[in-house]
């Protein structure tokens, strides 16, 4: 049998005696080829968050003793470590400082963003070229060279241990990371629509609410997702700029205050972890979609 | 341009005057807020970073001016060239295991799999959830006395005591660099299957009928198709994992022996606890180069895929 015929059953599965005994010889083929290590990669990749969950919810005598109680399973789950987080710990607090962080800076990285992309990527003003390079660059300067710097100026600005500090910080690395995405998105709204309205008299101002935005929603969505993901997640700026525990935000403030002593209580750890990453996960089961596209829209553009 | 251009073609001159004018003026006034928040927070503490590495600066005291001095002491510190030893070593490590094993799950998840967006949703989920407090959850599973992955390897007999993970030097190193490995293989591999999306069926089609190989295929139509996607993906990996922080100040700290500390944890720790802010500031100045490297490679990788696209942007 030539090559291209075999080929030609292997893409169009026949139902023909042939082609059916062809497919059961392929099929283990394809189990250890793609099932198998798409199974390893599925078990590693989600282990350490099984094993923060089962930690999370196991009673204090369960969670060493691994020879009298498996330690992949829990009997009597127990709520405790999550009520001593809640109830006799600041966690509250971190969680609320680190949403209204997130989400104050998001908001303001957006909006400067929106102006900046529009302006770079439809104006065309005189160098918006080299303005677009800048922003691009600017979006790779990592936060650990700029925090002893920025550390000396939140000092200087007397906002050092309060929400301001990080308010103003994030956006570093947030407009950055929104504008080069806007940009991208705008580029891809058709110029003939914004022609069109500035031959109807349509205003700059008019053309970006009216049309321009309202096309970019997806966008926008994408852009704000991926932005408060990034301040929920940012750590080194809140370790440095932040002290008093009540001003902490959820990773320092796991980190730094349920870490006592020796005895590390693996067990309110590992809820904070949990509750720690539930809002973002939850966020991005649903907009899986926005968060891929601005993922791979700001590697690819 | 191009409009302006029409519209002086159509006889009305004096239009494209005002209207460039106006673009170029509305052009400052949108760009503003952006311009110089980026200029205050990032430009000047960029320069502000450069000059204090320069300086003696500590804690509640500001420097004088003492040359390349900070550079000097760091040329004789071992801890410094451990530090750079290691940030390599991690770097290149961690950057060819999240290449390979990214590489593989985005042709994986490029079959064609029954559930494949939830199985995308899914890998996703290690890059979502906050470095830290994954990492907290690795601090665990690699427990001196209680890891569940040396509770495994014994049950199963292949080791006789439990694995002392981030206490030996060597043991800390390959855990922090698993652990990066872990988070990283999702950015790697989502990124590269978009790109493996873009790449025409009718190529694979038309190679099979040729009697190409899976592994021809593989070799000369999605490898050459994807490499400038590579380089960007890998750019930013190297990039992100280069400057990483979060994953050793949970784990390690740097220990054991300072075997894993980074260029940015060592800055840290010198700047902020040991308050020797000029020191620090020239460690993490000591990483520009670096990084300038990384982002050549990414505008070059850039430059490449507009120019196979057949753009003259």
């Amino acid at each position: 049998m030539s090559v291209a015929s075999a080929a030609k059953i292997s893409s169009v599965p026949e139902t023909g005696d042939e082609g059916g005994m062809r497919y059961l010889d392929r099929l283990p083929r394809r189990v250890v080829l793609v099932y198998l290590p798409l199974l390893v990669f599925m078990i590693v990749l989600l282990f350490p968050f099984y094993w923060m969950a089962i930690t999370a919810i196991k009673p204090n005598y369960q969670l060493t003793d691994y020879n009298n109680y498996s330690p992949f399973w829990v009997v009597g789950p127990t709520l405790d470590h999550i009520r001593y987080l809640l109830f006799e710990t600041s966690y509250p607090g971190w969680l609320w400082n680190t949403i209204v962080i997130s989400v104050v800076a998001t908001f303001v990285s957006l909006v400067t963003s929106v102006f900046a992309a529009y302006a770079i990527e439809r104006l065309r003003f005189t160098g918006a070229k080299v303005v677009g390079l800048a922003i691009f660059l600017a979006y790779l300067v990592p936060p650990s060279i700029l925090f002893i710097p920025l550390a000396l100026m939140v000092f200087g600005f007397g906002i050092y241990d309060t929400k301001l500090a990080l308010i103003f910080t994030y956006p570093t690395f947030l407009v950055p990371f929104c504008t080069w995405l806007l940009m991208g998105y705008f580029r891809s709204i058709p110029y003939e629509l914004e022609e069109c309205a500035l031959i109807d008299g349509a205003s700059r101002w008019q053309i970006l609410t009216r049309i321009l935005l309202p096309l970019s929603i997806p966008g926008l969505i994408s852009a704000g997702i991926f932005a408060f993901t990034l301040s929920w997640n940012e750590f080194i700026y809140a370790l440095t700029f932040i002290q008093s525990s009540e001003n902490k935000t959820v990773p320092v403030g796991v980190l730094t205050e349920l870490v006592r002593s020796d005895v590390y209580e693996w067990g309110s750890l590992m809820a904070g972890a949990l509750l720690g990453s539930l809002p973002v996960v939850i966020l991005y089961s649903f907009f899986v979609e926005h968060y891929v596209s601005s993922m791979t829209g700001a590697v690819k553009e | 341009m191009s409009i302006a251009m029409t519209r002086s073609e159509a006889g009305r001159p004096a239009r494209l005057f005002d209207l460039s004018q106006g673009r170029n003026l509305l052009g400052v006034l949108f760009l503003l807020p952006a311009a110089v928040f980026l200029l205050v927070f990032l430009t000047y503490p960029l320069g502000l970073g450069v000059w204090l590495a320069f300086t003696d600066a500590r804690i509640g005291r500001a420097g004088v001016f003492i040359g390349l001095d900070n550079y000097v002491s760091l040329w004789g510190d071992h801890v410094f060239w451990l530090s750079v030893f290691n940030t390599v070593l991690y770097t290149v490590a961690a950057s060819i295991l999240k290449f390979a094993l990214g590489l593989w799950l985005a042709l994986i998840l490029n079959e064609h799999l029954p559930f494949k967006a939830f199985f995308r949703a899914i890998v996703l989920l290690p890059w979502v959830v906050p470095t830290v407090l994954s990492a907290i959850a690795f601090w665990w599973i690699f427990d001196a006395q209680f890891s569940i992955i040396s509770w495994l390897l014994i049950k199963i007999g292949l080791i006789e005591t439990p694995i002392n993970f981030l206490g030996d030097s060597t043991n800390a190193r390959a855990s922090v660099i698993a652990a990066n490995v872990w988070r990283g293989i999702p950015f790697v591999a989502i990124s590269l299957l978009a790109g493996l999306q873009t790449i025409p069926q009718s190529l694979h089609e038309a190679a099979t009928l040729d009697g190409a190989s899976g592994w021809q295929r593989f070799h000369h139509i999605t490898l050459p198709m994807l490499t400038p996607i590579i380089a960007v993906v890998m750019t930013f990996s190297v990039l992100f994992t280069f400057t990483d922080f979060q994953l050793i100040y949970v784990l390690t700290r740097g220990g054991p022996l300072n075997a894993t500390h980074l260029m940015a944890t060592l800055s840290f720790q010198r700047a902020i606890p040991g308050g020797h802010l000029g020191e620090g500031a020239a460690i993490a100045v000591a990483m520009i180069p670096f990084l300038l490297a990384a982002i050549l490679f990414s505008y070059f990788g850039l430059q490449r895929r507009r120019w196979q696209q057949g753009g003259a942007d």
